[in-house]
Parts: structure tokens; sequence; C-alpha cells
């Protein structure tokens, strides 16, 4: 970064006199630049990346190798590995609650929308930065703030929260019933109030950013996909992440005030009843998933952007179906908020209600179909150039499939019966949403990694750590499908209890052999992103041969991204490979009117209305330079 | 040993790791082949994924095959043959859409792999192909939705009046079981009146339906007629998961709910059809609960109706195993108590 920093400033310096005032705390820790901001985002998302993978670790160990002396974690784990060197059970679930709010919403959450979104926002439109880039800023110190809390409560004396990353009550409510209930909870409750604001803040920000710092021709039909796609992340997250926050606090008042929201006819072993009636746990279940439904939209969404982003410039092809592939994402993003009972066939409510959302549920498959055909579509006789992040986005379609299919026998009330809460479950959504979210993250980290730092990835370690990956992750995910199959449930410290589930040792030690395996690739990826950041390549200003906006800009942008004006946009941005033109793709910013021998029939109408926009825009030229004069 | 062994492993990782980025980079600036649009490499990827398909493709039939006793569990009730049945012609129509878009997806790199001499088809849209891969996936999935609702009704429809009633109560750490007794009528509860010593299920022994209830370490129920599970739970949420039956339900405190199936199979059908003396049908715990929720287990025994008979008559209700129960009751139930402990005496 120190290189960075001062290329920038020599770059810059002409046009950007207010980048002086930068000194370290408000250019790299209280920045309000979105590119910083977007930066700051990613490295803390890694960090939560690897502290949720290195607890699955842990839990893979008990899983796979439940014999295994685990008295070497003792310096770490000390009283949650007992004298026998077993792992606690109470621990295991917290390990387990852990991972899953880790990597749903510090990693996936903030680290792909928010890192991405920040970035690439106002980047893409064409803007100076985000609506407000004092919210932006707040937005990120909340996550952070979000995140210590959940730090801290790793190392409680009771554990962090262990009810399962949804934490239902009564478990989450009772600290009798669970060690983690206790303070744990507590911090968890905490943790994810600020974590909720920071997703507002971000999430008004992107909304406003997008529907009114657009620059100058571009369109609602001129935005990139991943415009489009943080755009309903936002909206998505902003409708629903307000639900959570009542969930919650009805939890604290539950908790701590003595209520009974979520409380009834609770007797605790050894203590009595509890004078709480009347409350439903199903009730939190309602509210909760009324969140985490969308939630798996909020983390898959702005992967599908990035993807149909990599994909249409890695294959020198328009991605098939822009007009289908924005429809399929509002689809998505409705259908989103009517499916979340399919959390909840069997919690016990009314069977009638289960239909209704098996129907709806199946719905929101067909959207996701027509993005994989339309993925498939675009590779169709592209040109197909496999960088890093290429690699990536095929990898994602290959999960999003994979993974999306078995969500057709889950939506299906009658077969969820048998599957739901097994392995099979697990198998799906840590390959739908986990996976294929991760490798968006990852395809994007890989493409705009140029953008964002002015050098390369290496390549070929890209390479390493693609196949890695890809193969490490069908190797833990796929067998959890037989197992879900054999009835194996999710959760379990053991499968020995049960004559049903005991078997299956081999596979569990083979994914869990997997899962260490595909860990350890990442700090292959971890090497070549800080290692390139100071010694990478030096990166051209356009390395992918990309249309968009985000590459007509310096190498190292200053605040404000574009020195003197922001470029006007004339053209959707897939003009790739398009017949006639002299290069295999044309710039948002290049007019019309410049590329005759391109143009398609309804473009050439559009000429006429473009010379109008050139001539405003050469009076605006004209007078800004007899202002300097 | 272990540790030892995975700070070895990490560190040969490392170094391998960093001898093939210092090797390639020098190479790659020989060759000059930073400065082309697409490498050689691009061909290694591209093939890779061919190899990848057909690799993981005859992995996963191979494995499929070979394991399908199993991960394919024994069947034991009636509706379970019909989810089964759903289960596998979904299994079919996704398995064929998962092995066609694969090909398309891995071969696709293969075939359209980067080259100078060619130019990408400018292919933007057609309205035709959206309309139709918008309708199939409807139509089909509105067919097997259909299926499924329908299965899904009958399975949720209310139990037949003559099913048999079993209470089955979920807490920190195990199940308790409670059958209405000769009336099939359980009597009420409260989880106020929960003794942990005499009476865990909180039953009320003021209700007269609750004179002859009894409790049993293993959930005994009749081959070929319906059973009803009455589920509930005294502390948090359990869910009943009973493997064979192609049943679950989840248990939650202060709201009852339900399931009703029949078996079809009896324990000892089961084994002989399986060959396997040690066959028991289980229930396991499904939601979790706490740090026991990997151990909640119950025997399920199916028997021949007449042998279930015979069970039922010789179970001893609770307040004939512990008249203390009923010792502060009103003086009509009381002496109505007396009357039913006699008779099992």
């Amino acid at each position: 970064m120190a290189t960075a920093n001062v290329a920038s400033h020599g770059a810059t310096a002409h046009d950007h006199d207010h980048e002086h005032h930068d000194n370290f705390i408000t250019k790299y820790i209280f920045s309000t630049d979105h590119k910083m901001i977007g930066k700051q985002f990613l490295v803390t998302g890694i960090f939560w990346a690897l502290i949720g993978g290195f607890l699955s670790i842990l839990f893979r160990l008990q899983l796979g190798f439940p014999d295994m002396d685990l008295t070497f974690l003792k310096p770490l784990l000390g009283g949650w590995i007992d004298e026998a060197g077993k792992l606690d059970p109470n621990f295991y679930l917290a390990l387990v609650t852990m991972h899953g709010t880790i990597m749903v919403f510090f990693v996936l959450t903030a680290g792909l929308s928010g890192t991405f979104s920040n970035f690439l926002i106002p980047l893409q439109i064409g803007a100076r930065d985000m609506a407000s880039g004092f919210m932006n800023m707040l937005s990120y110190w909340f996550f952070f703030v979000s995140g210590v809390i959940m730090f801290i409560s790793l190392f409680l004396e009771n554990g962090p929260a262990g009810g399962g990353w949804v934490v239902y009550p009564p478990l989450s409510a009772l600290e009798q019933a669970i060690p983690g209930s206790g303070m744990g909870m507590t911090l968890w409750l905490i943790s994810m109030t600020f974590f909720i604001a920071s997703s507002l803040l971000g999430g008004i920000n992107y909304i406003t950013t997008v529907i009114n710092l657009r620059t100058k021709g571009m369109s609602f039909s001129r935005l990139p996909l991943t415009i489009w796609a943080f755009f309903l992340t936002a909206v998505i997250g902003l409708l629903s992440f307000p639900v959570l926050f009542a969930a919650a606090l009805l939890l604290v008042f539950d908790r701590s005030f003595g209520t009974s929201f979520y409380l009834s006819d609770i007797y605790i072993s050894g203590e009595g009843a509890l004078p709480n009636t009347g409350g439903s746990p199903v009730l939190y279940q309602h509210l909760f998933w009324f969140l985490g439904h969308p939630e798996v939209y909020i983390v898959l969404l702005p992967a599908l952007g990035i993807t149909s982003e990599v994909i249409a410039t890695n294959s020198r092809k328009p991605i098939f179906g822009y007009k289908a592939m924005i429809i399929s994402m509002l689809g998505i993003t409705i259908l989103s908020f009517v499916v979340w009972a399919h959390h909840m066939f069997v919690s016990g409510m009314n069977p009638f209600l289960g239909s209704i959302f098996m129907f709806l549920t199946l719905i929101i498959a067909i959207p996701s179909a027509v993005k994989v055909f339309n993925y498939l579509t675009t590779l169709w006789r592209g040109n197909l150039i496999f960088t890093p992040a290429m690699l990536f986005s095929i990898g994602l379609v290959s999960f999003f499939i994979s993974g999306g299919l078995t969500g057709i026998f889950l939506g299906n009330s009658a077969i969820d019966i048998q599957l739901h809460d097994t392995y099979f479950v697990v198998a799906h959504f840590h390959l739908v949403m986990g996976s294929a979210s991760f490798f968006g993250l990852m395809a994007g980290v890989y493409h705009w990694f140029p953008k964002m730092f002015g050098r390369m990835m290496d390549a070929r370690l890209g390479y390493i750590h693609f196949w890695l990956t890809f193969v490490g992750v069908y190797l833990v995910f796929f067998p959890m499908h037989y197992i879900g199959i054999a009835g194996f449930p999710r959760r379990y410290y053991s499968w020995t209890n049960f004559e049903f589930s005991n078997m299956y040792t081999d596979l569990n030690m083979f994914v869990s052999a997997a899962a260490i395996i595909t860990f350890a690739a990442q700090f292959i990826f971890l090497f070549n992103f800080f290692y390139s950041m100071y010694r990478g390549r030096k990166a051209s200003l356009n390395p992918w041969r990309s249309t968009t906006l985000e590459w007509t800009t310096p190498l190292f942008p200053g605040h404000g991204n574009w020195p003197g004006e922001i470029p006007s946009v004339y053209r959707w941005p897939y003009d790739y490979s398009k017949p006639g033109a002299k290069e295999d793709f044309i710039m948002q910013t290049v007019p019309l009117s410049a590329t005759p021998e391109s143009n398609l029939p309804h473009e050439q109408e559009l000429v006429k209305l473009e010379k109008e926009i050139i001539a405003e825009e050469e009076e605006v030229l004209v007078a800004n330079e007899s202002k300097e004069s | 040993m272990y540790g030892f062994l995975i700070a070895v492993g990490v560190l040969l990782l490392l170094s391998l790791i960093w001898m093939v980025y210092r090797i390639q980079t020098l190479v790659s600036v020989v060759k000059g082949s930073d400065k082309k649009i697409a490498s050689s490499s691009n061909k290694v990827n591209a093939l890779l994924f061919v190899v990848f398909l057909f690799g993981a493709g005859g992995l996963m039939f191979w494995y499929s095959i070979k394991e399908f006793d199993n991960y394919n569990l024994p069947l034991g009730s009636e509706h379970g043959a019909v989810t089964d049945q759903l289960f596998w012609i979904t299994m079919a129509v996704t398995g064929v859409v998962f092995i066609i878009t694969h090909i398309l997806l891995f071969i696709f790199p293969y075939k359209y792999q980067y080259s100078e001499k060619r130019k990408a088809t400018f292919y933007p849209d057609n309205n035709k192909l959206e309309v139709i891969w918008t309708v199939v996936p409807a139509v089909v999935l509105a067919i097997l939705v259909i299926g499924g609702w329908k299965a899904w009704s009958d399975i949720t429809a209310p139990a037949p009046e003559n099913a048999h009633v079993v209470e089955i109560m979920g807490y920190q750490f195990a199940w308790e079981v409670r059958y209405p007794g000769l009336d099939n009528v359980l009597g009420d509860h409260d989880y106020r009146l929960v003794n942990e010593v005499n009476n865990p299920s909180g039953v009320d022994f003021t209700d007269r339906n609750a004179l002859d209830d009894f409790t049993s370490p293993v959930v005994v129920i009749p081959k070929g007629e319906p059973v009803l599970f009455k589920i509930r739970a005294r502390d948090v949420l359990h869910s009943v998961f009973a493997p064979h039956m192609r049943l679950k339900m989840d248990a939650v405190p202060g709201m009852p709910t339900r399931f009703w199936f029949t078996p079809t199979k009896t324990t000892a059908e089961m084994r002989q059809e399986l060959g396997d003396e040690e066959f028991v049908y289980e229930i396991a715990c499904t939601e979790i609960c706490g740090r026991g929720h990997f151990s909640m287990r119950r025997e399920i025994r199916v028997v021949e109706p007449a042998e279930y008979q015979e069970w039922l008559k010789e179970q001893k209700p609770y307040i004939v195993n512990n008249p203390a129960l009923v010792e502060n009751l009103p003086s009509d139930l009381k002496e109505l108590a007396d009357i039913t402990i006699g008779e099992y005496k």
C-alpha cells in the first residue's frame, strides 16, 4: 500500500487538491472514501473467513476423527478439551453456532456485499463517492464494533452462543439449558444489533447512490449486472434486517425482562417450572426466517452479479439475456420475501401454510434456473479466457446448479419431512449459498484486485488456489448428500449412539480430511493477496479489456475517482465482440456515433439523441476552460 | 503425534508453494507470457474442466451405486413409500438436469477456449429461448409440487379415529413416552405438575382419563394400524425423528404437535428381511437442544396387532407403580383410582 499511496499522489495531485488533507487516520482508518471502506470490509471479511473456517476445522476433527486425542489444542482451547483429550459437547455446539454466524453475516454479507457494493457502485455508475461518505464510514465501524463484540464472546468462560446460528428460543433464552445462552448469547445479540445497524446504513447508501448518482447516460437499462445485483441486495437487506432486529429485541426482553414472547410451559430440570406462559417459539422462527431466507439471497445475489460481469468479460461475449437476468433478479428479490416458512415445514406450524410455502418456494426455482441457462449460453461460442476470476465464476455456476437442485427436494414439504435438519440440508446450503457466494467473493477479488491495489495477483497461484478449492469443496460437501439421505442429523457431536447412523465413519473421516486440505489451500490465496498488494506485477489500466466505467479511472484513483469530469455513458456494458468493431470490446464511454461500423439498427437511431448529449457536454467543457483561464 | 504431522505437512506445503511460485514467475518473465492475452495455462485449465467432469462424474456414479444399500434407509411406514417415491422421482428429474448442465458447463470451456483466430459470437438475447427455459422448468416444477402437495396433505390430514395414541415428550436429554391406557384417551397434563421422580410428563391425575395412563421404556406399536404420535416438549425445542418411518415433527414447549403414520413391518420382519438380528427402529432428536442433543435415543418396537394387545394388558399405570401420585385426590376420584389400582394388583 505504501507504494500505491505514493503513486496515487503523483498521478492525481494536480486534479485533486483535497487529496493533500489526508493523514494516516483519515485515509486508512476513518476514511470516507468508498474505495478504502470497501477494502476495509474486504480485509475484515478475510479475517473473519479465517476464523470461521478454522472453527469448522475444529468440529470436523471431532466428526471425522472422534477418537483423536485433541490435547494438543489445549493451549488454545483450554478447558474445552477435557482430561481425555476430547472436545466438550457444549463447545462443539458453540463452534457450529459461531461458524454459521460468522460465515453468513460477517463473511458473506459484510465481506462480500460490503466490499463490492462499496467499491464498485460509485466506480461502475460513475459517481465521485457514495451518497453519504460519513454514513458509509459509520457502516464499516458499526460492523467493526459488532465483530469485536463477537470476537470477545469467543473467549468467555461459558463459551459463545451455542444454540445454532438460528438461535431458536427457548434454548437461546435459557441459560440453564445450555451455558452458551448466558453471556455468550447476550454478546451475540448485542453484536448482531450493531451488525444490523451497519447493514442498514450501508444498504440505504447503496440504494440512494444507485438511484441518484448515476453519471450522464447511465440509465438503469445500462447498469452493469453487478450494480443491479448490489442494488437489489440492498433493497432486500433494508426490508428484512429490521425484522431480525425485532426478533432479537423480543428475545432480549424474554431473556432479561421476564416477558413471554417465545416462552411457554417450561420446566427446567433441577429448578422447577418457569412462570412464563402464552409465548410461542414458532413466532421467533417466523420472524427469524423472514430475514433468514432473504439473507440467503443477500449473500447470493452479489455473487451472481459479480459472476455475470466476470463471465461476460472473459467470454468476450455479451451476457446472454441481460433483461432476463434483471427480471430474474427482480423475481428472486420479491419471491425471497414469501418463502421463509419452507424452513419450518415440520416446526409444528399449520400444514396448510406448509402447502402455500411449498408452491411459492418452487416458483423461486424458476428465475434461478433461467440464470443458470443464461450463464451457459453466455459461455456458448465465446472466446474464453480463464483468468482466476473466470475459473471461480464457472465454479460458482457449478455449485449454484448442484446446490440449487437439491433445493427442489427440500422445498417439497413431503420430501422435506425426512431430509429436514439432516446432512442433506447441510450439503444443500453449503453448496448453493456458502460455496457459491464464497466463489463469487473470490472471483470479485481476483477480478478487481488491479483496480483496488494497482497491481495484479499472480494468475498461476490463482489457478492452483481455484482447483484445490473447487475440488476440495466438492469432496467436502458432495459426500454429505449420502450421509443426509441416510438420515444423519445435523449438529450431532457423534453419531454412534444410534444404530441407523452408526456407520460412515470412513466417509466422515474423508470429509474432514478434505476440509482440512481445502482450508489449507486458502493460505495460497492469502499469500497471493498480501504479497501481490506490495510486490505484484503493475497492472495496466484495463487489464481484462473490460467495458465498464471503473476501468476508465486512473490506476490509483484518488478520492473522487476521476480527475476532471466524470465520463458519460453511451451504451450498455456488454458490447463484447460486436460484429464490425475493431476490438473485441467497446467501452461504455465510447459514443455510438464513434462506432458506425458496429452499430445495430436500433442503435443507429440513438446516435441522433446522443449528439445532443455531446453538445451539452462540450458546453460544460468550454465553460470550465474559460473558468480556468 | 498428529500435531507434529500436521505441522510438518503445513511446512512442506508452504515451501512447496513458495518454490512453485518463484519458479513460475521467473519462467513467465522469460517467456514473456504475461504479455499475452491468454497464456498456455488457458489450455491446461480448459482441459482440467473436462478431466474434472469425467473424474468427478465417474466417482459420483461409482459411489452412488456401490453404497446404495448403505445410504438407502429401510422403510417401515405406509406414507414413507409415497415420500420415498417422490424423492426418487425428484432425484431422476434433477439428476438429468444436473448431468446435462454440467456437461455443458465443463465442455464449453474446453470447446470455446481462447483462440486468437476466432471471435466470440455476438449473441445478446433470444426471447424465444428465454421463454422456453422459463416455461419448461415451471411445468416440471409444477408437476413435482403437485405430487408433493398431495402427499403432504394426506400425511398431515387428521389421524383416523381408531389410531393408537402415544404421547412423546422431549426433555433434556431424553424422550418420555406415555400411553393413554385402555380408554385410548390421554389424561390432561400441566407443566407445573412435573415431578422428576414420579411424574416427568406432568400428568394431571385429577383428570380421570389419566388414571390408566402408563409409561414405557420402548415405543411399542402395532403393525398395519394407524398410530398417532402426540408430541410435546417441556423445556426447549426438540424434534421427533424416526428415520425408518420417514417421520419428523418438532416438539415445542407450549404448543402440542402431532404426526400419524402406519407401520408396515414389524421389527422381527425387518430383521429377517435385512438379515440383521440387531436391527431396531429408532427415534432421534433433530432440533438442537443442548449438550446431549446427539444422545436422545428411543427404540420403537413394531409388533403384530395381537401381540400389541397382549402387551397393552401387561402394562401397569403410573398410579399402580406409584400410589403416592393419587394420595391427595378428592374423595370420589381417589375411590376410582383405588379401584383402578385394585384391578391391576
